[in-house]
């Protein structure tokens, strides 16, 4: 006997061979139960809902709570509303948080994207130990952040540096360069570390988008008489772009809500120059105790966040609609 | 026919369970006696057997500390408790993630070090220590006088002090006398000619301004205090930094750091300065003893220009420096606090006793050299400072005047927000990496502090 399985096209691969067994009852009852589509979707969205609901939904919902209460460590505490996210916006050390963390993320992401780029297109050729190359520039990316940003750290340091060493033995420089010690300076080593770091993810994702152009439109290109860079602005980044903007997006949201390489690299330091909103809310939630005031610091980048997500949602909409 | 178990049967006099009996015992012995019962009977208390309790400390910076807590202290609490003491050593940034982690879930480690004045901040889940405190306080002359401030909330002694941490300035000898300095300066205005002599000759001061929980905060609030500054005035209520006191110390700060010191300092922690002075980039540095006994220890590989032994060029100074309106310092106090989720609460005291007891506290006390100090005054009387190195012996007295933040006013949690958020420290760093005029970086400190004493 056979009968089609719910779903199945009928074919081949959609006839299931009822296989003669005794007490047949509890299969049966079972197979029922996942003829019933919409239970069958529960039970398969049950465990992702509940882990969505367990570690996303639960700490964001928690979060909020404690943003709108007087909450310290052992001080369970009470609703005050939004006097946590005044109290932030009137902080002259969360504002300073609050420009350099658009300043980072937008910095870093820009020189991620285009060093990324140029990295997916020079791997996209064929050169001998290809394989190896792409390995090794995964290197950075592999690395725990807080050991590289350790090594990073030594390289920076204020009286030992290597590159304060192998500028001043090779004559470039007569004084210390101030790496860590100069707030704008500390800024720009935690963006070219951040760099460093995020670079490899953007070169490979696109490395992957870049593989999927079929070569037969270059060529056609070529023969047209286009030009490297022409190739590259009316081949490749049409085709290229749905992958980018994703790969932005996701750069965006992790380097707004960096915390490891500036808590191990600065502090936050020189006198706050390097603050972001993530170590702040560290700073304040943790080190204070003041769980509902780190609460707010941090929820003030879900707006940002949100933004950027729905941007990017409505542009792949279009894209996918055109 | 008679089906009850033994122990079903009502005891009498006669029938009492030996395990039973040992419990009772021994739990009412250590009630009555507390840790002096259980060692005067030379029997560990009868706690369930397989009885945890679990501390978490700072890594000591002398390795040689932690290596006979874990060693030799803890086995022998062990066995003198009937249970099994764990002590985790972990650094000394980790202790308040652990900390309100472990509140906010209501598990984790049944005691915990705190620093500073931490028993403010976590008040709510602090047990009353105030027997144990008080007994050892009573035995060994009495407290320090930043202890109480510190660790005593609403009457409650709910941290059991534990150490206190000296500082000084580590100096080359022979670099001051080069600059005409044959003893370290006495003044501030000393210590400016001195410095910028020696930083001319490419040896300058060595001092951290960065967001550093240690060497940062331990210079500056001194700095702002000698100078007759204060975060409040004494309600604690009503800011009063925005003073003379405060701006001629920012002035001083600002031109020391010109002239005299290594400028790398506003991103160091509170390590760098000791890599610094034993790599000979930096003359002199203020710091715990550790810079000397490393040097001491690690002798053969630790040598001067002249290939000597760097230690044997060490010598420590006073810190503050005379010359304002007096010398306040403030040194790193350090306590154990008994968390309220935990288990073993009891059993928690009765480790805190064992710590304090004169012949247990004494062999870590030894092994530490003067790098950290007692909690209580009569252990300046103990030989061991006769016997240490000349250098270490000024550790002696060093806790008798040092202060805890939030001056004039109480130390509370408040000040405990501004410590955390380096307000003071960055007060000095922005005028110093010229970022702000000495007035304006005042200024700026004034109104944060507002934010957080006047709200």
């Amino acid at each position: 006997m056979t009968r089609p399985i719910a779903g199945g096209s009928g074919g081949a691969a959609g006839v299931e061979a009822a296989l003669p067994h005794p007490g047949t009852s509890r299969p049966a009852r079972v197979e029922r139960v996942l003829e019933n589509e919409r239970l069958l979707a529960t039970i398969l969205l049950a465990p992702t809902v509940l882990l969505l609901g367990v570690f996303i939904a639960y700490p964001f919902v928690m979060g909020v709570w404690l943003s709108l209460s007087s909450t310290s460590v052992g001080n369970p505490g009470e609703f005050v509303g939004f006097k946590n996210f005044v109290k932030a916006w009137d902080d002259s050390i969360f504002q300073m948080a609050f420009r350099n963390t658009f300043f980072y993320t937008f910095w870093a992401t820009i020189f991620k994207l285009v060093l990324g780029m140029w990295l997916a297109l020079l791997l996209n050729r064929h050169f001998r130990g290809k394989r190896i190359v792409r390995a090794a520039m995964l290197l950075p990316f592999i690395v725990p952040t807080v050991l590289s940003t350790f090594a990073w750290r030594w390289m920076f340091d204020p009286t030992f540096s290597v590159l304060n060493w192998m500028l001043f033995k090779g004559g470039f420089i007569v004084t210390k360069l101030p790496f860590l010690s100069d707030g704008a300076w500390a800024m720009w080593c935690a963006i070219v570390i951040n760099t460093w770091r995020g670079m490899p993810f953007f070169a490979i994702t696109l490395l992957a988008g870049l593989q999927t152009i079929n070569p037969d439109l270059h060529e056609a290109a070529s023969l047209d008489g286009a030009n490297g860079w022409k190739r590259f602005w009316h081949v490749t980044w049409p085709l290229l772009k749905p992958v980018t903007i994703v790969v932005v997006v996701f750069s965006i949201i992790q380097t707004f809500a960096d915390f490891q390489l500036i808590y191990v690299l600065t502090g936050g330091g020189p006198a706050n120059s390097t603050h972001l909103l993530a170590t702040y809310a560290y700073q304040l939630g943790v080190a204070t105790g003041l769980l509902g005031e780190g609460a707010a610091v941090s929820l003030f980048m879900f707006p940002v966040l949100f933004a950027v997500v729905w941007i990017q949602l409505r542009y792949l909409r279009r894209l996918e609609g055109a | 026919m008679n089906t009850s178990k033994p122990e079903d049967t009502p005891l009498s006099h006669t029938q009492v369970a030996r395990r039973t009996f040992l419990k009772t015992a021994g739990v009412a012995a250590a009630a009555a006696t507390g840790i002096e019962g259980i060692l005067a009977a030379r029997r560990a208390p009868a706690f369930a057997q397989g009885t945890k309790l679990h501390i978490v400390r700072w890594n000591d910076f002398i390795p040689e500390a932690d290596a006979w807590l874990k060693k030799e202290g803890m086995p022998e609490a062990s066995k003198a408790l009937g249970a099994e003491v764990t002590l985790e050593t972990i650094g000394f940034n980790d202790l308040q993630p652990r900390i309100t982690a472990a509140v906010q879930s209501g598990a984790g480690a049944d005691i915990f070090m705190l620093y500073y004045n931490w028993p403010h901040l976590y008040a709510n889940s602090l047990v009353d220590v105030s027997d144990v405190a008080n007994a050892v306080a009573k035995e060994q002359g009495g407290f320090y006088g930043v202890f109480e401030p510190s660790m005593k909330v609403g009457g409650k002694w709910l941290g059991m002090p534990h150490s206190i941490v000296g500082n000084a300035i580590a100096y080359r000898k022979s670099w001051f006398k080069e600059v005409g300095f044959s003893e370290f300066p006495r003044t501030w205005d000393e210590l400016r000619k001195a410095t910028a002599a020696l930083k001319k000759k490419g040896k300058p001061y060595g001092q951290t301004l960065g967001h550093t929980f240690g060497d940062a905060p331990t210079w500056a609030y001194p700095l702002l205090w000698s100078f007759g500054g204060a975060e409040t005035d004494k309600s604690g209520k009503k800011v009063a930094v925005n003073s003379k006191g405060t701006v001629d110390s920012v002035k001083y700060m600002t031109a020391l750091w010109k002239e005299g010191s290594d400028e790398g300092g506003l991103a160091w922690d509170d390590s760098n300065n000791n890599r610094a002075f034993h790599a000979g980039d930096i003359s002199a540095t203020l710091n715990g003893a550790s810079i000397y006994i490393v040097a001491k220890r690690q002798k053969d590989k630790l040598k001067d220009e002249k290939g000597e032994p760097l230690y044997l060029d060490i010598d420590h100074a006073l810190f503050p420096l005379a010359g304002a309106v007096g010398q306040f310092p403030l040194y790193f106090s350090n306590g154990h606090g008994v968390m309220k989720y935990s288990k073993n609460q009891k059993l928690a005291k009765d480790l805190l006793r064992w710590i304090h007891k004169k012949e247990n506290f004494e062999k870590w006390f030894q092994v530490s050299e003067g790098y950290s100090v007692a909690p209580t005054t009569e252990w300046e009387k103990h030989a061991m400072w006769d016997k240490i190195d000349k250098p270490l012996q000024m550790f002696r007295t060093a806790a008798r005047k040092t202060r805890i933040f939030g001056y004039a006013g109480p130390s509370t949690a408040k000040s405990t927000e501004v410590y955390s958020k380096y307000i003071v420290v960055d007060m000095y760093a922005n005028a110093a990496s010229g970022k702000m005029k000495p007035e304006e970086a005042v200024k700026w400190a004034e109104g944060e502090l507002k934010k957080i004493y006047e709200a």
